[in-house]
């Protein structure tokens, strides 16, 4: 029985290993043949399914060449409608070139203006309910706000679009599916996580802490600066963790909101396009290169994650030692 | 000479049906140790708690009667229960220091715990600070332990360093008064022992009022003693008086250890 319960757990955890590693491993596989064709220079491409001329100096060559020999008069015509149409000329051989830039750009810049937003309402929201508010408002706004955070992602998305975003519109110009839309509502949506887990770590401070901070003379301003905060840090950052990893892969509720458009967003109320959204919208009619740059940005969102949890952790936990 | 005066004062908590201390009368005397003893839930810490306003923190608490305390400067008695704005109560609680069951340093250096008072009571000189941040330790009997480490977390230190820490952090702000809520029933004896001796030590500056459920540590260190049971003072007086001859019958009972 002792032996079983062992293996077990031990197995549990083994499990969460091998799946980290299966789902590297397959999304790096999935993305090999537009590593190859890519390599680093995907993260800094600003293309994204641009037909070019293949550059190598032989092909081209053999293309003018062949050109050239089919090359009679009653075909001219064709050509050059053909051109007008945007068709690649037959005779050049064309490639598509991917280019993760703009939706890396676009992901990073919306989790940016959401924690820019949320981090510190849901710290005000957090210390109002722990140390503040009356026991019967705080159970109240402690259940709301619980609530919140259950509240599916594409009712975010929908009502972002469609009252939210009009809102935001008319204070900042600009459009309403835009960067700074697609970053407030995704605020919003990690706003009560980072509330209700920031309330529940700053509630774990033993009263006597406080006590004995009020005891010498600490206002209550004072308590919750250099005691609670201090105090329930680690649950804090785990908070802003957990919303981080959130706010970087959210799809549906940003698909509504960030406009879905290849390009640099001009400014903060311009549209653009995020990883996820990029991988949601394109999957379906996907083939063959598209479909390995899609992987490609898969593995770069998974590296993302992975990196800024990282540092996040490593960075504020060290800090304790 | 009492620094403190209790008069017929009772305390009822927000959601208790029932008074927890009725008419208290009993004088804590300048820099005499008193300690307060008496079997679980008689209110000897609700007591000790209400003489630096503690259970104000908590909402609906009730308090009747009169808690004068000395104003060394004029020498004239005031009621602590008249106390309403926050720089009153940051006032009180400098004059009136407190030590609790468990050692609770703050999650910062050891310097830091003992400027921590100092800092948030508005000294920003960092010479001053250091001085009295080495003062009170070396007051408190740990400045030869931490001289040499006195930027690491104050979370290192054992137990007994921690609570002689906590005592430090109260002394550094030179309180009148320190009440000490069962400071050592979570150390052993040795570190009891070193915490018992600093008590003494303390009370040539500083008036103390001690609550303990050890009833030897009691006689070892108080001058004077006062029993309660059950939310009333049973018996107060001079500590050999109440453990050689007490008056009450209960008295007797408890420190012969009939009931407790």
């Amino acid at each position: 029985m002792e032996k079983l319960f062992k293996t077990v757990s031990f197995m549990s955890a083994t499990l969460v290993m091998i799946l980290l590693a299966s789902i590297f491993i397959s999304l790096f596989n999935s993305a090999k043949p537009a590593i190859e064709e890519f390599g680093f220079g995907f993260i800094a491409g600003k293309e994204w399914g641009v037909e070019v001329p293949i550059e190598n100096p032989v092909s081209t060559v053999v293309a003018t060449t062949a050109e050239k020999k089919v090359e009679v008069k009653p075909a001219e015509n064709d050509n050059s409608l053909e051109s007008m149409l945007g068709g690649g000329n037959d005779d050049i051989p064309m490639r598509t070139i991917f280019g993760g830039f703009i939706p890396i750009v676009g992901t990073l810049l919306s989790t940016l203006i959401a924690m820019a937003f949320a981090l510190p309402i849901a710290m005000g929201i957090a210390v109002f309910l722990a140390e503040i508010a009356p026991k019967q408002i705080s159970n109240v706004v402690g259940i709301a706000i619980e609530l919140l955070a259950a509240i599916p992602s594409i009712i975010f998305g929908m009502w972002g679009l469609f009252y939210f975003a009009p809102i935001v519109q008319s204070f900042v110009g600009g459009y309403q599916v835009s960067l700074l839309t697609a970053g407030l509502v995704l605020g919003v949506m990690i706003l009560p996580f980072m509330a209700a887990i920031t309330r529940d770590s700053m509630r774990t401070t033993p009263d006597v802490l406080k006590e004995s901070a009020y005891a010498l003379g600490a206002t209550k301003f004072e308590v919750i600066k250099d005691i609670i905060f201090p105090y329930s840090k680690a649950g804090i950052i785990g908070s802003v963790i957990l919303a981080l990893g959130r706010a970087l892969g959210e799809t549906m509720a940003v698909a509504f909101l960030i406009g879905s458009v290849f390009s640099l967003p001009s400014s903060i109320n311009s549209p653009t396009v995020s990883i996820p959204v990029a991988m949601a919208n394109s999957f379906g009619e996907a083939t063959g290169m598209k479909t390995s740059a899609l992987f490609y940005l898969a593995f770069l969102l998974f590296i993302i994650s992975f990196a800024v949890i990282s540092i996040a952790k490593f960075y504020f936990l060290r800090k304790d030692k | 000479m009492p620094i403190m005066s209790i008069e017929d004062f009772s305390f009822t908590y927000a959601s208790a049906p029932a008074r927890s201390l009725s008419n208290i009368n009993l004088p804590i005397q300048k820099n005499c140790i008193t300690s307060l003893i008496g079997p679980s839930g008689c209110g000897k810490s609700t007591l000790l708690r209400s003489l630096n306003r503690m259970h104000d923190l908590y909402p609906n608490n009730e308090y009747e009667g009169k808690l004068m305390l000395l104003n060394q400067e004029n020498n004239e008695m005031e009621n602590i229960l008249d106390i309403k704005r926050e720089n009153e109560f940051i006032e009180l609680r400098q004059r009136v220091g407190m030590i609790f069951q468990k050692p609770t340093p703050f999650p910062m250096s050891i310097f830091d715990n003992v400027a921590y008072g100092l800092r948030i009571s508005g000294i920003k000189n960092k010479t001053e600070l250091k001085d009295r941040v080495e003062d009170a330790l070396k007051g408190s009997a740990l400045f030869g332990e931490v001289s040499d480490r006195m930027n690491k977390s104050a979370m290192g230190l054992s137990g007994g360093q921690q609570q002689r820490l906590c005592i430090a952090r109260a002394v550094a702000l030179k309180p009148e008064l320190l009440l000490f809520d069962e400071p050592t029933s979570a150390l052993d004896p040795i570190s009891t022992a070193a915490i018992e001796e600093l008590i003494v030590e303390l009370k040539k500056d500083i008036s103390i009022a001690i609550v303990t459920h050890n009833m030897q540590q009691a006689s070892r260190i108080s001058d004077y003693t006062a029993f309660m049971y059950l939310g009333d003072l049973v018996e107060y007086g001079e500590t050999e008086q109440i453990f050689l001859n007490p008056r009450e019958k209960k008295t007797e009972d408890y420190i012969t250890g009939r009931f407790g």
